[in-house]
């Protein structure tokens, strides 16, 4: 192993060394990676928010030609921008939460349209929180004293505004058009056109209060430009969910006229916005103010976005001039937002939350603005400059807006929100948040917001803005507030942080009616699987070329600055990876140099820089490196000169194809040995006789070469071997009682030539149930022959494959029976570490030599699974675990068949080594999963299998303030199973975020719960079960905590608050405690415990979701169900999907539950009989025996339609997982039943009292 | 010359504890190889694991001698250290050899950053106390000498 991991990557060092050259600001502003950068991470979470594109595109139509047009021009001209919004962010974390509380504030006004903001919302949450992130720098240099909580960054706000907004200027001051551009490019970079769009009364007035005053000499009406900038934002944020998703083009017109009616304010705006300023002075707590002053002399600038916010001062809404229809008719919006607020607050969770959310989403328009504005101010600039100069532009962009711009949009426009309202939630509503009902009734209020919505509907970000716009909107009224908070729910990080200062324990409490509160919502589950969030680098190209959430995943789609500000987010930092996956598509490449930094090693991938065409810039240590001659020729079109073309630079997952120095001797050949127990119990289960079947039939299917080689030994209290030589007509056994000290009777022919002696084989294996079918021999040496497999494989290296059915009692490494049944079900389970190092230290003896030793387990007793597993997990070998196997059980042997099969025919790789390499800064912690850790980043893994996935948690162990994105690599080199030496290389790239809400709002919440869970195994072998119990709630807890804090929400608040992106999590957790890895109360024998923590440990992600959280589906009426269509083009039913209740069964239903290795089907009493008849093919209810495991193929639609479902489900595991059909009143029903895990069982809680659990702790 | 018991206590302390000055840089020395990726960890545990008991056992020896001299400040000054290290023998991982070091899990960066921290820990110690030994064997000479005269 060592040595091909030294001939793979020799020096893992020089990485450090060249982490010296930290230039990546200018090297990366020259490189296209910095342009994928230049998107702020704020801008991009709106992607990630898990807003189903779908939803968003409405908005992006239209917007999205103008943003790429923009994220281009933001990435040639402004890497700085980015850079500059980041550190505003971090520095003032106030404004940020000011901001937030006046997106929220926002979001209320905004919120009415309840039907759009669902989804919108979510999208815009996203947005908003990116925007936030951005806004929020810059609102914090605004708003800083403002900012009632994070007012330290916020104080220095001035001076930060000062330099955002000199940036800005500078941008926008060359001329309006590049303002303009500049604007619309910062949109871009949120992602929220609607950034642009003013944030609306409700920061405006927030701001307008606080800095209104303090700023008002610059400009007439701080506030105003703050609410303007904000509502611009919000606007278009809530604009572009509208419209994205939501607005219908009259819902937009509608809306526009209100935006117009506010923008016509907003552009004269300014000064509107200080008329209007008065009531946000009301609202004063809003530390937006401040960031709106600041924010407003930009805005001023950009005048007419100003009267965006104007708008924001719903009380001046009319005013506004319509001209500067990028300013949306803020005026309304103070009695818009009002409405919207009261609106809210009277629709409950359900309701309001929806309408608030669209606040939210308006709001976060807003808070972006403001955040924008404030951080950037050239950000919100140059949107007033689109708005002014280029109304146009806006009009183009949000046409939809612009329209409404046009028209005098007046207050009264406000009253008629109801379609505007609509439209702003379609734009607020692509946020994934969706909480319809209430938003509509806030629409008036809305209107503007979502006029401005609509403008910026197109800009993508919304989020932030709406964090703003929360933010705004709680100064504003609580009723607005309502509505923000239910928008919140969706950004609630963002506006939480921005309006964490500023939000008062009022503004807290209404925020408490977020939709997303987990007690309020009983049906959490998606009716669908749930996506893994996009990981968004701000280019569709680089998108694109990322590694997919198949592969390699990360536990956030946002990698955080600072190891504080993970520390804050209380989420596991850490990658799944599964990197020898079957793939569909896996390009291949053969040249004579493999190209890669010189200094760390890593290979060239996607997100690299050229600086020229003969150079590249190495994105993991910064080095620049030489591009080969070869590299400038593209093998796809046969041409010279771009080296961009190559497949290298076009996908993160590709393979290589080794030259002779990856070796350090010549690639293995396939090398098989089979360790066959044969002692009384083995030869008792039958497994002998299936076993020595299934070889028969694969023999020519497993993977090899024409130097294949394999093996037999059977053992029990002495060793077997079989000698195959040559000219023998049968297999010639030789046995060994000496097992204390073993050694090999012959040197040669017990490992064969597969191809040369496959008829001895087949004898053998002929033979082997006869020979051994009357042992009563009741011990079983496992360690003797394992020590002798060692040395028979030694050389070569290769699999071991044990097939173990009885306690190994005898010779080296003999364990006892340590398991009391009487403690099964005890809360403290002991032995859970194995008894002995004996089985540890020959699996890393094994290593060395490239030996894995798989493990297949047919037990009917303890075999104490917790020490022989190590000569699994240390050898990087699996093990499978077959319990109570008995032949005479067809349930069983059809698993243990099919998972035979498997094993034997699937792709292995040998001698393989995994190296894992990150971005300067961060670092490998802790890998999870069964291999040999050679070094801090380096894998030993003597065989790699499809089925194995690994995890390791990363630690940040350097400021990442000055990269905008880390990328890990992970490169396997192994010899595939035809002698050829390969490397796969996965590269996942992330972009980095500055704030809390960014954070959270990027978290993936189930990779999240797969590292938990490894995490939690490792925590119960260390410590004990009840310590890993203890820290997977304490793990709920505190990410419900910390969003709450991000929420800044005071301690009076009621219900349990989630994001989106995490509100399965505490599901999830609730079922993992119900998991055989960690239950207590249930009986549980200790080797399924072991082996089910084993799996967490090892298993990819999906399975072991599905091990955890099973996927439920009735199939009683497949027939009117939605139909897709699979590869085969044929129509798969596709139920959806239940929780895990019993609330979701019925008697007249069949249900699956789908535990990824196995497929239950639980038939109800009363089911229907041609469902009996013909999906399952048997007569009647009564005849649904114990055994049937298996549906007949019948000729009519409903069968066919069943086992293209079931087809369907197996299609996405490595093998068709065992099927069991269980009658309602059969006594197998409780193997169903247990698998319902939101109920309460025996002594565990149910969800929902789990819940409870949580709210008395979150603090 | 006069010769005590304290004082000869404090002699072969200062002796010992040279020796485990030489331990300690030795485990710092180790566990910066194995971070840096030069030495396989099975290498490293190997060799690192047969020199845990014994400078735990020098450790308790000179202690013992300052228990029977009654130097009790000195003993006082060493007991956290020997509780520290029959606590860390005594929840050692399950091996077979003698040691408490782990190949397969050494690597782990918690570990690697603990017993690097404990061989630095421990390092400072034993210089300050060989400096203390020394101070302590003067005095004890010292205190002989006012006796006699």
């Amino acid at each position: 192993m060592s040595e091909p991991n030294g001939v793979a990557m020799p020096q893992t060092t020089p990485q450090y060394q060249f982490n010296g050259i930290s230039s990546n600001n200018t090297s990366r502003g020259s490189s296209p990676l910095p342009q994928a950068s230049h998107i702020p991470s704020s801008q991009l979470p709106p992607l990630k928010s898990g807003i189903p594109p779908s939803q968003l595109p409405p908005t992006r139509s239209s917007v999205s030609g103008l943003v790429r047009n923009v994220s281009q021009l933001s990435v040639s001209s402004q890497n700085t921008p980015n850079v500059s919004p980041s550190k505003f962010s971090t520095s003032t974390p106030n404004e940020e939460k000011l901001r937030m509380s006046e997106l929220s504030d926002n979001a209320s006004s905004l919120v009415p349209n309840p039907d759009v903001v669902p989804v919108r919302q979510y999208v815009s949450s996203d947005a908003l929180n990116k925007n936030i992130a951005l806004p929020k720098a810059s609102n914090i240099n605004s708003l800083p004293s403002n900012t009632i909580s994070d007012t330290p960054r916020a104080v220095p706000s001035s001076q930060l505004n000062m330099s955002t907004p000199s940036r800005y200027f500078n941008e926008n001051g060359s001329n309006f058009t590049n303002v303009i551009n500049g604007s619309l490019q910062s949109n871009f970079r949120t992602e929220t056109p609607q950034n642009f769009i003013p944030m609306q009364n409700s920061q405006v007035e927030k701001k307008s209060g606080e800095h209104g005053q303090n700023h008002s000499g610059k400009q007439t009406n701080p506030t105003l430009n703050y609410p303007q900038q904000i509502s611009t934002f919000s606007q278009s944020n809530t604009n572009t969910n509208s419209f994205s998703r939501n607005t219908p083009p009259t819902a937009n017109s509608q809306l526009v006229s209100t935006n117009q009616l506010q923008s016509c304010s907003v552009a004269q705006s300014n000064i509107i916005s200080n008329s209007q300023n008065p009531s946000p002075y009301t609202f004063s707590g809003v530390s937006t103010l401040n960031q709106t002053n600041q924010t407003h002399p930009s805005q001023f600038n950009l005048s007419q976005s100003s009267t965006l916010s104007s708008q924001n001062t719903n009380s001046k809404p009319p005013v506004q001039v319509p001209q500067n229809t990028i300013s949306k008719p803020s005026k309304p919006r103070y009695p818009q937002t009002l409405p919207s607020n009261l609106m809210q607050p009277q629709i409950p969770g359900g309701g309001i939350p929806p309408s608030s959310q669209y606040n939210a989403s308006l709001h976060n328009p807003n808070l972006l603005s403001q955040s924008q504005a404030e951080s950037s101010q050239s950000y919100l600039n140059p949107q007033v400059s689109f708005n002014n100069n280029s109304m146009p532009p806006n009009q183009s962009f949000y046409k939809p807006q612009v329209g409404l711009n046009g028209p005098a949009s007046l207050p009264s426009s406000l009253p008629t929100k109801p379609g505007i309202s609509a439209n702003r939630y379609p734009a607020q509503a692509q946020v994934p948040l969706q909480n319809p009902p209430g938003q509509y009734p806030q629409q008036q209020q809305y209107p503007q917001q979502q006029q401005q919505q609509l403008h910026y509907p197109q800009q993508q970000h919304m989020q932030y803005p709406q964090q703003q716009q929360k933010a705004q909107y709680p100064q504003q009224q609580q009723q607005l507030q309502y509505p923000q908070q239910q928008k919140q729910m969706q950004y609630p990080q963002q506006q939480h942080s921005q309006t964490g200062p500023v939000v008062q324990s009022g503004f807290n409490r209404l925020w408490g009616t977020d939709s997303h509160d987990l007690l309020q919502l009983p049906n959490i589950l998606p009716t669908t699987k749930v996506q893994p969030p996009q990981i968004n680098l701000g280019q569709d190209a680089l998108n694109k070329a990322n590694c997919s959430p198949e592969v390699f995943r990360c536990t956030m789609t946002k990698i955080p600055e600072t190891a504080a500000l993970l520390q804050k987010a209380r989420l596991p930092l850490g990658m799944l990876i599964h990197p020898f996956k079957d793939l569909n598509y896996l390009p291949v490449i053969q040249c004579n140099v493999i190209v890669r930094c010189r200094a760390c090693r890593t290979y060239i991938n996607p997100f690299v820089s050229f600086v020229d065409s003969k150079r590249w810039k190495c994105n993991l240590c910064y080095r620049i490196n030489e591009l080969p001659e070869e590299f400038q020729y593209d093998p796809v079109s046969k041409t010279y000169g771009d080296p961009s073309r190559r497949p290298e630079i076009r996908s993160s997952t590709i393979e290589y194809i080794a030259p002779a120095e990856y070796m350090l001797r010549p690639p293995q050949p396939a090398v098989y040995l089979f360790l066959i127990d044969v002692s009384r119990l083995a030869i008792e289960s039958g497994y002998l006789e299936i076993l020595c079947n299934i070889l028969l039939e694969e023999l020519k299917n497993i993977p090899g070469d024409a130097r294949t080689q394999i093996g037999f030994l059977a053992y029990d209290s002495a060793l077997h071997f079989f000698s195959l030589a040559e000219g023998l007509n049968q297999p010639h056994e030789m046995t060994v009682l000496d097992i204390e000290d073993v050694f090999l009777p012959t040197p040669d022919n017990l490992l064969v030539n597969l191809k040369d002696r496959l008829e001895l084989v087949e004898d053998l294996l002929k033979l082997l149930p006869v020979r051994f079918g009357n042992t009563f021999d009741g011990s079983s040496a496992l360690g003797a022959a394992l020590q002798v497999a060692h040395k028979m494989m030694g050389p070569t290296g290769g699999r071991v494959t044990v097939f173990q059915a009885a306690l190994p009692n005898i010779g080296p490494g003999a364990v006892t029976s340590r398991e009391d049944p009487n403690q099964r079900s005890s809360a403290e389970v002991a032995h859970l570490n194995p008894a002995n190092d004996f089985y540890k230290k020959l699996a890393l003896d094994c290593s060395a030599q490239q030996v894995a030793v798989d493990l297949f387990i047919v037990n009917s007793q303890y075999v104490d699974i917790a020490t022989i597993s190590g000569i699994s997990r240390f050898s990087g070998g699996c093990i499978n675990h077959f319990p109570l196997f008995k032949s005479s059980r067809p349930l069983l042997v059809d698993g243990f068949q099919k998972c035979l099969r498997r094993y034997l025919t699937r792709k292995i790789g040998f001698e393989a080594v995994m190296r894992v390499r990150c971005t300067r800064g961060l670092s490998i912690h802790t890998f999870h999963g069964n291999f040999f850790v050679r070094s801090t980043d380096l894998l030993s893994l003597p065989n790699v299998s499809p089925d194995a996935a690994f995890g390791m948690q990363v630690s940040i162990e350097e400021n990442l303030s000055d990269c905008q994105t880390v990328c890990f690599q992970a490169a396997l080199l192994y010899t595939s199973s035809k002698g050829e030496r390969r490397i796969r290389v996965h590269t996942l790239c992330i972009p980095v975020a500055s704030t809390l809400n960014d954070i959270i709002h990027s978290a993936d919440q189930q990779c999240v719960v797969g590292l938990l869970a490894k995490m939690a195994v490792d925590r119960s072998m260390q410590s004990s079960l009840s310590d890993a119990r203890e820290a997977l709630i304490n793990a709920a807890i505190d990410c419900l905590s910390a969003y709450k804090f991000s929420l800044n929400m005071g301690s009076g608040s009621s219900g349990l608050l989630v994001p989106e992106c995490l509100k399965l999590l505490s599901l999830y957790i609730s079922a993992i405690l119900k998991h055989a890895a960690f239950r207590i109360g249930s009986s549980t024998r200790l080797d399924d415990r072991v082996k089910a923590m084993i799996d967490l440990k090892t298993k990819p992600l999906p399975l072991l979701l599905q091990s955890i959280y099973p996927d439920m589906y009735p199939i009683h009426n497949l027939e009117n169900q939605e139909v897709i269509i699979n590869e085969e083009e044929e129509p798969v039913p596709l139920p959806p999907r239940l929780q895990l209740t019993a609330r979701c069964l019925e008697n007249k239903g069949a249900f699956l539950l789908d535990c990824g290795d196995q497929i239950l089907i639980l038939v109800g009493p009363n089911v229907s009989k041609e469902f009996l008849n013909e999906a399952l093919g048997v007569p009647d209810y009564a005849s649904i025996t114990d055994s049937f495991c298996e549906i007949p193929l019948l000729d009519n639609p409903s069968n066919a339609r069943l086992h293209n479902f079931i087809n369907y489900l197996n299609d996405e595991k490595s093998y068709p997982a065992p099927l069991h059909v269980i009658r309602d009143n059969s006594p197998n029903r409780i193997v169903f039943l247990e698998k319902l895990v939101e109920d309460r069982l025996e002594n565990s809680l149910s969800y929902h009292e789990f819940l409870q659990h949580l709210k008395t702790q979150v603090k | 010359m006069a010769f005590n018991f304290s004082a000869f206590s404090y002699i072969i302390a200062l002796i010992v504890d040279a020796f485990l000055i030489f331990f300690s840089l030795f485990h710092v020395i180790a566990f910066d190889e194995l971070k840096t990726d030069y030495k396989n960890p099975v290498e490293q545990c190997n060799s690192l694991n047969p020199l845990v008991l014994p400078e735990y056992i020098l450790h308790i020896v000179f202690n013992v001698l300052f228990a029977a001299s009654g130097e009790w400040l000195s003993l006082f000054f060493n007991l956290p250290l020997i509780a520290y290290h029959i606590n860390r023998y005594r929840t050692r991982p399950v091996m077979s050899g003698y040691g408490i070091y782990d190949p397969t899990s050494i690597m782990n960066a918690d570990q690697l950053t603990r017993c690097q921290r404990e061989g630095w820990i421990k390092l400072a110690f034993y210089l300050l106390s060989f400096f203390y030994y020394l101070y302590g064997y003067v005095i004890a000479l010292e205190r002989e000498h006012l006796e006699q005269t």
